[in-house]
């Protein structure tokens, strides 16, 4: 075994940090705060990110809304699809770890899920979710290549707005997610 | 006060758009709140507010989004308008497509993308400075090609005097551009196709 994942996968994997997270003992309320969850606090990325608590707090209130927020809009297993989806793009394997196994969970589609993590966004997945899968690759590409066609496609799978809405939210969402966690540590 | 998605986006208060922004206002405020922390924070400390909007509109240019170019650019132009010019002649000769980079060697390896790495001319390094030069390969790499990102990218970083404080609320800057960018464009184009 190599001490560094080197493949994606739906188990649980660690994240080892290169910079030092603020140890629990220094957390003051201001950092409690921008924590949100107090559980958080036992998590080395998180505490290495209540260094900026400000950004930290609007960052969770901003993740926890684009994938919690229960008023209609795209399934949640679906909001995870497109996070998994971005994170295989991207290359973020401890992300893509986290988001599969929670695509997963909700969908009860494991193997679908496996089939992305394997072959990544050309994986054949059924029209909705190969819709979903090709509108999230296009939002992850740098210049941003979602367009026109990739509308039209998510409303001819059954989207409404606000479930494309949150398509366009969730998969954003991991431009940033990927981000810190690639540049700030590494799956361990 | 639109929010500046909303105008990255082109959006009108009264829009149908807005209205389904409206039944996440916690996305819509938070990610306003993340730019106000971000870009234009009461207490900048190590990084001044004239870097963060040159990180920003490094990465708005090598995202190659003219809305995002013409709001971080213009910014960063009233106060400081020789650095801008330098900053997004620096972008230019950096555009590429991403996401690209290595994997840990392993069955990955095969999906390996090569893909340019930064450059910056003598005379835009001399406006630019090593400080912020620094900040600027950081973000190439986090914008182009993020699995790229090492420990040694960092240690580059803190030779170049950015904290631990700093290197973090760098990443915090250049990855939550890449959200807002995204985020904008997609409510442009799902405006768009109405």
């Amino acid at each position: 075994m190599p001490d560094t994942p080197n493949a994606f996968t739906r188990a649980q994997l660690d994240w080892r940090p290169w910079l030092n997270p603020l140890a629990e003992a220094e957390l003051t309320p201001r950092h409690a705060a921008a924590l949100v969850d107090p559980a958080r606090a036992k998590s080395p990325y998180f505490r290495l990110l209540a260094r900026d608590p400000d950004a930290l707090e609007h960052r969770t209130r901003t993740d926890k809304d684009i994938f919690l927020n229960p008023d209609a809009g795209l399934p949640r297993a679906e909001r995870e699809l497109a996070a998994a989806a971005a994170s295989r793009v991207n290359g973020c394997i401890y992300c893509a770890s986290v988001h599969a196994r929670l695509a997963a969970t909700y969908s009860k589609r494991e193997s679908d899920v496996d089939r992305l993590l394997a072959e990544g966004p050309a994986a054949d997945l059924g029209e909705r979710w190969n819709a979903l899968v090709a509108a999230a690759a296009a939002l992850t590409a740098t210049p941003v290549a979602f367009g026109p066609e990739h509308v039209a496609r998510l409303r001819a799978a059954g989207l409404d707005d606000l479930a494309i809405l949150d398509l366009i939210q969730a998969a954003s969402f991991f431009a940033w997610a990927n981000r810190l966690m690639l540049s700030l540590g590494e799956a361990a | 006060m639109p929010d500046t998605i909303a105008r990255l986006a082109g959006l009108s208060p009264d829009s149908a758009l807005e209205a389904l922004r409206a039944r996440r206002p916690v996305t819509r405020d938070h990610g306003q709140a993340s730019h106000d922390a971000l870009l234009t924070p009461a207490e900048p400390a190590g990084i001044s507010p004239a870097e963060r909007l040159a990180v920003a509109a490094f990465v708005a240019a090598l995202h190659r989004d003219a809305a995002a170019m013409a709001e971080y650019g213009g910014r960063l132009a009233a106060g400081a308008p020789a650095l801008a010019d330098a900053v997004r002649e620096a972008a230019e000769a950096n555009t590429a497509q991403g996401p690209y980079g290595r994997y840990p060697a392993g069955p990955l390896s095969v999906e390996d993308a090569h893909g340019p790495g930064f450059t910056l001319a003598p005379n835009l390094a001399a406006t630019i400075g090593p400080r912020l030069t620094a900040a600027l390969a950081h973000a190439h790499m986090l914008v182009l090609h993020p699995r790229d990102a090492s420990a040694d990218a960092i240690a580059a970083l803190r030779a170049a005097g950015w904290t631990l404080d700093d290197v973090v609320t760098l990443s915090q800057i250049v990855a939550f551009l890449a959200y807002q960018l995204r985020a904008a464009h997609g409510l442009r184009v799902l405006a768009a196709s109405a």
